[in-house]
């Protein structure tokens, strides 16, 4: 089979999921009651290809004799096209990164659909839900496969609108409602910074494909590259501008500080959908963004890259310290995501481009790769503790390993791995991440060494409070669910112990070259000690039921009381939302077309009928009146003709 | 093609109303009219897309010309190119669907449909006219039949926003006349005078009449695509007017100015058009953004959706002031896919408040477990208003986004900047109409007695998005079809 | 003897014209009113006449014209007596002042 039908495949499967389902769910009880196996098989089918892709790109001959990985473009079509070499392709570009993420996406979304089938059985809209997951893969496997930047913002898009419908799947409950505006609009509003960076960007290099962009851009002596980096805005280049705004898109998406306000909200979706979107896949589209145009942040414009850093860094940190405080399980995990991100952000942030100095790089990747499979198994097996305690609260939950062993043993593996205890996956790709940071960026390196301590921390404040403590409530009567929900943790888990053991950066670097793993195990004491420290701090506070944690919290007073309101960011917004835009825009516009515009239409209006009543008496009704004006008139035109004419 | 048919069929239509009995007979006879429109146009296209060679140097297509009254140089002169076909095909569609959402109209069925089909006659007329003089007789035929659907069969404040609207439009025809006498008089210095747009087009005129003449015209017909500051007419004509007639208003009527400015305004007067850019493209970046904003603040779901026309018409405006290939391209796109989803959108208000009899967001809720057909269809309009990848509205907007950007001066960038930030208001108000009115817990307990679309309601439905998914995902048919007329227009605009 | 001219003509149709002016802005019945707008009429026929006889006696012109103002004259006063009938009729008068009601 040709890679145009296997890459069709892959992308199209989903997509037929979401058409059939989606169009026919809902009337047909045959295809209803059938959707989840529909969907489910579709996926497989899709990721098999996946995989097949992917290991025939990673494992070609020409790689092993030692020549660079390099992109490859298996089709490519013109969509729009707007003259003058611009246009937006429709394509599919496999490189590297593309695809490792074919293979992440298709096979986390494959572990979701399988889940979902214990998890959803029995909704009312069963079949609409699995015809948007199909359209959120759909959407997800087409962003990463993008050769075109506008390719990747129509998908970007897609995966947006995806998540809103996701989002808003209980669409009764107005907290999800207003969860699916909120994660919409901020993304939107991050979109807008995305759109006119690809403007800026396409404007100055004259295309919008992304090998040509790139290989203009980041050669400093192309004329497209000369205009770009002379035309300059307040003080900052046109390729800064350009940068920064496309990397605000990719912020907005990736929930970076201080556009992270809509992941939390976004967590009233279904868990299994918080898996596969919020924690795994599309929320590292703005890490897989900036990866895409790494060269040109790496090569060209230093400044954009150092944000780049600094926004990981504050967000990982950040994010980490609310969700010390947090009692929402699955707020715990999103703010886990963030911080994860950010240590993904961060570490593009401190790489530079080729050889070794890539190695941030190929860390960052390594980690959104192993990330995606401890992450997507933390958000299943919440799923499956939820599904069994129907209670976000970790207040409600304590004392469970007995009830579900099999969902206690995957957690806990997914916390060691998320904690960076060897040897299972997190660990290789933390260590990797900071030892990048360690040589460029010293400051970045000592928070990031902060956050994992705090990082291990809280998901064992988390792990200790739902599985041991003390039980809340009698759980004896519940079952740990259906085989279909067992096995993805099974995987899972298995997966989260063996990736990190990947060669991942001799096959994903910066400039496609091979880069020698190495693990250095001196470096490694510090990181693992921290996470020890943190375990064992959590395990002290957590492990039984006890006041400690209230004594601290109490001793801490407003901090932990700021903490835990999230620094009350989400209260800003609101206000900025709620009481800017909506009183200093909304209703002014509002007041001045009724009252001003449209008033002076009404005024002309009135004006008209005012003169009209003043002179209306000259209609008097009176027949010999009118003979009178038009005898007058006859008079008045007899002088006019004889006396003033002549 | 014999152009005359799309005239012709009209007219008939409107005959066998007028002869028919009954609501059934009456909706059949003005439903299979309608389609037989549709089919014209298709037929139209194909027709179009057989004979047209890439680079023949032919402007029009299927002319054809009748003597009028001669001593003045009007004829009845008409042909079409891929941007006329653009318009005749969004109207076709638009009146399709709306004499299906129109069903179940009781009230003085005959007369109803009747003026349906003559606005739609009055489009088509513009549509394919190439003789100013033609062209403005038809705009004044599309204009008369709109005062007496609101006026009519209208709800709320009917009588006035009728009123309102036909003077406006009135108007606006009357700065249009204007324009078009001052171009008869300064047309083809030296030789006869004509109402000819190629003739016109060819001969030029002199540069001090472009100058005054050009603001007549282009206000004028931006009276008709809601300009601001003469967009007033659009929320409260919308806000009254009855269903089928919101959508045609919005879907064909607007459309009218729009294919104005361009063809008329922009294409005889070029230099004014440079000349004038900035403050059309001044007028449409406040439009955009104030009518977002105003938006915001709207509780009723059509003055929502009227509103937001206004911001989506100013991307059209837009587009025609940045006066490249690309951002005319765009507009015309835009106008289309305005068009077609305007349409939709009224359409699904239409359907929901003839169930639910309120158009308050406060009043409604819940609705897409009730009607899951009809919220859908309200959600996925919203979705393509919003500018979402898939459907027209994302490919028209990037269209005139991509334009705008080519010109480097600072405000022209500014004016973009700003258009695009409205995407994000645009995705606030469509998400707070559609969050209030169909998600959300039920407000009203007798909502959940009500039942969903009817079959009509369904195809009518259907046809307008599949138009609108067909551009949203295969943009290439259009820019094709719209690409030589615009390359005509860029060789005026370059001379 | 004194012929009579062209003046002495013009002199009686004045008159008679002023009379019909002077019955019709004071009066108020409408035939009375029909009555004086005839006089008008008739005035300016003698006029017609009196020009053709005597400026251009070799054209028919002003006859021609005598001819279309009777006719009109038959015609007014058919039109103008079924309204006033019908007004008869509605407002039981003929009285002008009682049919104000075109009014602003």
């Amino acid at each position: 089979m040709s890679d145009i039908t296997q890459i069709l495949l892959i992308i199209g499967l989903p997509f037929i999921a979401f058409l059939l389902l989606g169009i026919f769910g809902n009337s047909s009880t045959l295809l209803k009651n059938s959707a989840g196996i529909i969907g489910t098989s579709l996926m497989a089918i899709s990721c098999f290809f996946a995989i097949q892709i992917a290991s025939g790109y990673f494992l070609s001959p020409s790689h092993a004799s030692g020549e660079a990985f390099s992109p490859s473009i298996v089709f490519k079509y013109v969509w729009l096209n707007f003259g003058s070499g611009k246009s937006i392709d429709i394509g599919a570009f496999v490189d590297p990164i593309s695809a490792m993420m074919l293979v992440v996406v298709t096979f986390i979304s494959l572990m979701v659909h399988i889940f979902s089938l214990g998890y959803m059985k029995g909704e009312e809209r069963f079949a609409t839900y699995y015809a948007f997951l199909g359209l959120f893969t759909f959407s997800m496997l087409g962003l990463v496969i993008s050769a075109n930047i506008f390719q990747i913002y129509i998908f970007w898009e897609l995966v947006g609108v995806s998540s809103f419908l996701l989002i808003g799947y209980y669409f009764q409950k107005p907290s999800a409602v207003a969860a699916s505006k909120k994660a919409f609009i901020v993304t939107r509003f991050a979109d807008l910074g995305f759109l006119i960076g690809i403007l800026t960007l396409g404007f100055y290099s004259e295309t919008f494909d992304f090998q040509e962009l790139i290989a203009r851009l980041s050669n400093h002596q192309t004329p497209q590259f000369l205009a770009i980096a002379s035309a300059s805005f307040l003080g900052l280049s046109a390729l800064t501008w350009g940068l920064v705004l496309v990397f605000i898109g990719g912020a907005g998406k990736s929930a970076m500080f201080p556009l992270h306000i809509w992941l939390p909200d976004a967590m009233e979706g279904p868990t299994p959908v918080s898996a596969l979107i919020h924690a795994a896949t599309m929320v590292v589209a703005g890490v897989f963004l900036v990866a895409r145009l790494f060269p040109i942040f790496a090569l060209s414009d230093q400044a954009a890259l150092n944000i780049v850093a600094y926004i990981g860094i504050i967000s990982a940190l950040f994010a980490a310290i609310i969700a010390c405080t947090q009692t929402d399980i699955k707020r715990v995990l999103a703010f886990s995501t963030m911080s994860q991100i950010g240590y993904m952000m961060f570490a593009l942030g401190v790489s530079g481009y080729g050889g070794e100095e890539g190695a941030g790089f190929s860390a960052s990747m390594f980690h959104l790769f192993t990330h995606a499979f401890f992450k997507s198994l933390l958000f299943l097996g919440a799923g499956s503790i939820i599904h069994m305690v129907h209670s976000n609260e970790m207040g409600d939950m304590g004392g469970l390993r007995k009830y579900m062993p099999i969902t206690h043993i995957a957690f806990l593996i997914a916390c060691l791995a998320i904690s960076g205890i060897p040897p299972f996956a997190g660990f290789f790709s933390k260590e990797a991440i900071l030892h990048a940071a360690h040589q460029s960026h010293p400051g970045i390196y000592y928070l990031g060494l902060f956050t994992s301590m705090l990082t291990a921390f809280y998901m064992f404040r988390l792990y200790f409070s739902i599985f041991w403590s003390k039980e809340s409530k009698d759980h004896s009567h519940h079952s740990e669910g259906t085989w279909s929900m067992k096995i993805p943790l099974i995987i899972l888990s298995i997966a989260s112990i063996l990736v990190g053991f990947v060669p991942f950066s001799s096959y994903v670097s910066s400039d496609g070259l091979g880069l020698e793993s190495h693990l250095d195990w001196m470096f490694s004491i510090a990181p693992v000690s921290l996470a020890f420290l943190g375990i064992g701090f959590a395990a002290y506070l957590y492990l039984k039921e006890n006041d400690k944690p209230e004594s601290i919290a109490n001793s801490l007073g407003s901090i932990f009381t700021w903490v835990k309101h999230k620094f009350y960011i989400d209260e800003l917004y609101l206000f900025i939302t709620k009481k800017v835009i909506f009183n200093l825009f909304g209703k002014p516009a509002a007041w001045i077309d009724k009252n001003i515009i449209d008033g002076f239409y009404a005024l002309s209006a009135d004006i008209t009928t005012a003169v009209s009543f003043s002179i209306r008496g000259i209609q008097s009704g009176k027949v010999q009146g009118y003979a009178l004006y038009f005898f007058g008139g006859i008079l008045g035109l007899a002088i006019l003709f004889i006396y003033i004419m002549n | 093609m014999n152009l005359l048919f799309l005239l012709i069929v009209p007219f008939l239509t409107a005959l066998g109303v007028l002869a028919a009995k009954g609501l059934k007979q009456v909706r059949t006879v003005s439903f299979i009219g309608a389609a037989l429109q549709l089919l014209l146009a298709f037929y139209l296209l194909v027709q179009y897309q057989q004979i047209h060679v890439e680079g023949d140097g032919m402007l029009m297509y299927f002319e054809q010309s009748f003597a009028w009254f001669p001593s003045l140089g009007i004829s009845f002169h008409i042909g079409v190119d891929g941007i006329s076909i653009a318009m005749i095909l969004l109207t076709s569609l638009v009146v399709v669907a709306g004499i299906l959402v129109s069903y179940g109209m009781e009230h003085l069925h005959k007369e109803f449909f009747f003026l349906l089909i003559l606005l739609s006659l009055g489009a088509y007329g513009f549509f394919i006219a190439l003789d100013i003089f033609t062209l403005f007789f038809f705009l004044e035929v599309a204009v008369i039949p709109k005062f007496l659907l609101i006026g009519i069969w209208g709800s709320g404040n009917k009588e006035k926003s009728a009123m309102k609207l036909a003077l406006m439009l009135m108007g606006g025809s009357a700065l249009i006349f204007v324009g078009l006498i001052g171009t008869y008089y300064y047309s083809n210095p030296g030789g006869a005078r004509t109402f000819s747009l190629m003739e016109l087009a060819n001969g030029g005129i002199p540069l001090q009449a472009q100058l005054i003449f050009f603001p007549f015209l282009f206000a004028g017909f931006g009276v008709f695509t809601a300009l601001f500051p003469f967009h007033t007419w659009v929320p409260d004509g919308h806000s009254s007017a009855p269903t089928a007639a919101s959508m045609f208003l919005a879907g064909i009527s607007m459309k009218l100015g729009g294919y104005g400015c361009l063809r008329v305004a922009t294409f005889l007067m070029p230099v004014a058009a440079e000349q004038y850019a900035w403050i059309i493209i001044l007028l449409a970046t406040i439009a955009i953004i104030y009518g977002a904003f105003a938006t915001l603040m709207q509780t009723d779901l059509k003055y929502i959706n009227a509103y937001s026309s206004i911001s989506h018409c100013g991307f059209v405006l837009l587009g025609i002031g940045m006066l490249n290939k690309v951002a005319i391209t765009g507009a015309v796109m835009q106008m289309v896919s305005h068009g077609l989803m305007t349409a939709l959108f009224f359409a699904a208000i239409g359907m929901m408040y003839s169930r639910t009899h309120t158009r308050l967001l406060a009043q409604l809720g819940g609705l897409l477990k009730v009607m899951p057909f009809i919220s859908s269809i309200f959600i996925i309009a919203g979705l393509c208003s919003l500018g979402l990848p898939g459907f027209s509205g994302f490919v028209s907007e990037m269209t005139v986004f991509v334009g705008a950007w080519q010109n480097p001066d600072f405000w022209y960038r500014l004016a973009t900047i700003l258009s695009c930030a409205s995407i994000v208001v645009t995705a606030v108000y469509i998400l707070r109409a559609a969050g209030k009115s169909v998600m959300g817990p039920i407000v009203n307990q007798d909502h959940l007695k009500l039942s969903d679309a009817l079959w009509n309601e369904k195809v009518a439905a259907v046809v307008l998005l599949s138009a609108i998914v067909i551009i949203g995902v295969a943009p290439f048919v259009l820019t094709d079809l719209l690409s030589p007329g615009t390359d005509v227009l860029m060789a005026k605009l370059l001379k | 003897m004194i012929s009579v001219g062209l003046t002495h003509i013009l002199i009686l149709s004045t008159c008679l014209f002023f009379i019909g002016m002077y019955g019709f802005f004071t009066r108020r019945n409408l035939i009375t009113l029909l009555m004086s707008v005839e006089l008008m009429l008739n005035s300016v026929n003698i006029n017609f006449a009196a020009f053709n006889k005597y400026l251009f006696p070799e054209k028919l012109d002003g006859i021609f014209f005598n001819v279309f103002i009777i006719t009109i004259a038959a015609a007014e006063a058919a039109v103008a007596i079924a309204i006033i009938i019908n007004l008869y009729r509605s407002h039981n008068s003929i009285d002008v002042e009682d049919a104000g009601e075109m009014k602003y």
